[in-house]
């Protein structure tokens, strides 16, 4: 007889989810550990000579202000992520609640929760964030997370109301009931994690997002990222004015954007499949 | 006889737009301890509303009517908080649903479920949990317990989920089970051993049982007393044998009329001809008329319940129907 974990294992390995974990722990651990062995990401060794193409000395070239681009996506790597896996845990424990709270107390708690995210749906994330953006002069790392967090969890909570709706007439929430379980403890032992795999799926998708959000409000001028400090975002917004000469300068940044979500996008997919009992 | 569970004129309003309707109008029944008491009727005649009412588990849209009295060992439960309540719930009384294969958490094992059930209302460590969910799927007759213990619902047929779910049902040692159609979803095969764990556990245990269910069928050696709903009243209430050999009002006589029988004269199965009418557009009088094949003009009133013999009571205006 196959165990629950040896099916899902296999599970793991035929959906690739394995290869997100490991792409996905190799980036956090270079940009851990990459910084200690790499130049410093805003030294600039060679000034006049101005961006190189990829050697052995820098593997990835160097951009236009001579620096290492090897070092600077590295570097970037911690920014990017950082901002990515705090903005949406934030996104994630605020659409969890209110669609949990909508979704189960139901009646005019619902229709207000619901107005109000409708509300916040019919404005544009990006007009939403500039404006909040230009009523704080300077924005910094922290607000920056926090205000991406804030207006990112709309969706969710609809998705995590629309969950709560379908579980919450299955006879097994009554049985709950009928055993004497607190509204509390429905909602937290059995309406969430029967959640879980909608909310990962969103995870996903908003760590992509914010990735890409972030290097969006980084070419506005906007993003909580200041020079020279490198985000991957500011690095391609940095490298459009050489793109023709240098591409390496962008393209590098680029594909560890690209390589980071499609990672976590593996992983998500195979998690959902792991956490739906049915699959297992 | 003293009775354990004493339900009074259970009335259950739903409210809406469109009015009030009343889909339970003033039951009253009576459980004793250690005893089995068959609730039998169509479907929406109100048998599962007045299970859940028992519970306070009702719809929003429903309330328990004013003069309802719901005595548990002489303490009514109508006028009790939340709080209170809750304790009742899974600890006094205990409730077993109709669809096994949903009524589990998929998300969790069978055994953890039941650890947990135990773990609501007594201060018991995990270890001790665990061992006792052990001894109660041991006693609900499932095979190889410990390797049960660690599966998920969907890895369990539907009669070892009904038996889960009686293992979580038991697991507080409840003063009255409350089993709302226990087999229905299950292969005939699986519904006499689930009955029969259901029987052998009530008298283990000396529980009282309300076992709701559609089917004449199942009820007869099982239960000890019957109580016949229809359309939101009881119409007939009687110890078992004599329900079955003296029917007195003539909605039990076409129900027993419609189950199929092994012996006695080989005769063609008489159906109920109409359905059972919604609760809001219940006929005056005794509901039951307008399909009644002995209706006459008396019938347009209420009928008052009369006693047949001891413990048989009748709510019909025919003095003897046959």
């Amino acid at each position: 007889m196959i165990t629950r974990t040896e099916a899902s294992f296999h599970h793991w390995r035929r959906s690739g989810g394995w290869l997100g974990v490991v792409v996905l722990v190799g980036m956090i651990a270079v940009a851990l550990v990459g910084p200690l062995a790499l130049p410093d990401p805003a030294s600039q060794p060679d000034i006049v000579a101005g961006a190189q193409p990829p050697s052995l000395a820098h593997p990835f070239g160097t951009d236009e202000l001579s620096r290492d681009v090897l070092s600077r996506v590295v570097s970037g790597a911690r920014i990017s992520l950082a901002i990515a896996a705090l903005a949406v845990t934030l996104s994630l424990v605020l659409g969890a609640t209110f669609g949990l709270v909508a979704g189960y107390w139901g009646g005019w708690v619902d229709a207000v929760l619901m107005r109000l995210v409708d509300g916040a749906l019919a404005i544009p994330r990006l007009f939403l964030l500039l404006l909040l953006v230009t009523v704080w002069d300077h924005l910094t790392i922290v607000p920056f997370v926090l205000v991406i967090g804030a207006t990112g969890w709309f969706g969710t909570s609809r998705l995590v109301r629309a969950e709560v709706l379908r579980i919450k007439s299955e006879p097994f929430i009554q049985a709950a009931q009928a055993l004497g379980a607190k509204p509390a403890r429905i909602v937290r032992r059995h309406l969430l994690p029967n959640t879980a795999g909608p909310l990962l799926v969103a995870a996903t998708l908003g760590v992509g997002n914010v990735i890409l959000l972030e290097a969006g409000l980084s070419f506005l001028g906007v993003g909580g990222v200041r020079p020279p400090t490198p985000s991957w975002g500011r690095m391609i917004f940095e490298g459009k004015s050489v793109l023709a000469t240098a591409p390496w300068a962008s393209i590098f940044p680029g594909v560890a954007i690209v390589v980071t979500v499609l990672a976590v996008n593996l992983i998500g997919e195979a998690l959902r499949d792991h956490l739906d009992p049915k699959n297992a | 006889m003293t009775s354990l569970l004493d339900v009074r004129r259970l009335t259950v309003n739903f409210f809406s737009e469109a009015g009030t309707v009343t889909p339970v109008d003033e039951v009253s029944f009576q459980l004793a301890k250690g005893e089995t008491l068959a609730l039998v009727g169509e479907s929406g005649c109100g048998k599962s509303l007045t299970a859940l009412s028992i519970l306070q588990l009702l719809p929003r849209a429903a309330s328990i009517g004013p003069g309802s009295t719901i005595e548990l060992d002489g303490e009514d439960l109508v006028p009790m908080d939340e709080a209170a309540l809750r304790a009742v719930r899974g600890g006094r009384i205990a409730m077993i649903f109709q669809d096994p294969m949903t009524s589990l958490d998929p998300v969790y094992t069978a055994g953890s479920q039941i650890t947990e059930a135990i773990r609501a209302h007594r201060d018991v460590g995990k270890r001790q949990a665990r061992e006792r969910a052990l001894q109660l799927l041991e006693e609900v007759g499932i095979p190889d317990p410990l390797s049960r213990f660690d599966q998920y619902p969907h890895e369990l047929s539907g009669g070892m989920r009904q038996r889960v779910m009686i293992a979580i049902a038991l697991s507080c040692e409840p003063q009255v089970l409350i089993a709302d159609e226990p087999t229905t979803a299950l292969d005939v095969t699986v519904q006499a051993q689930i009955l029969e764990i259901l029987d052998r556990l009530r008298r283990s245990h000396d529980m009282a049982v309300l076992l709701i269910t559609h089917d004449l069928g199942i009820v007869a050696g099982r239960a000890d007393r019957v109580a016949v709903m229809y359309a939101g009243r009881i119409v007939e209430t009687a110890p078992t044998d004599r329900l079955f050999q003296h029917p007195a009002h003539p909605y039990t006589q076409a129900l027993l009329a419609s189950v199929p029988r092994l012996t006695g004269p080989l005769q063609r199965l008489s159906p109920i001809h109409g359905t059972v009418p919604n609760p809001d557009a219940w006929p005056a009088g005794c509901r039951f008329h307008p399909r009644c094949p002995y209706a006459f003009d008396r019938c347009q009133q209420q009928p008052p319940v009369r006693t047949v013999s001891d413990g048989h009571e009748t709510a019909c205006w025919l003095e003897s129907p046959q």
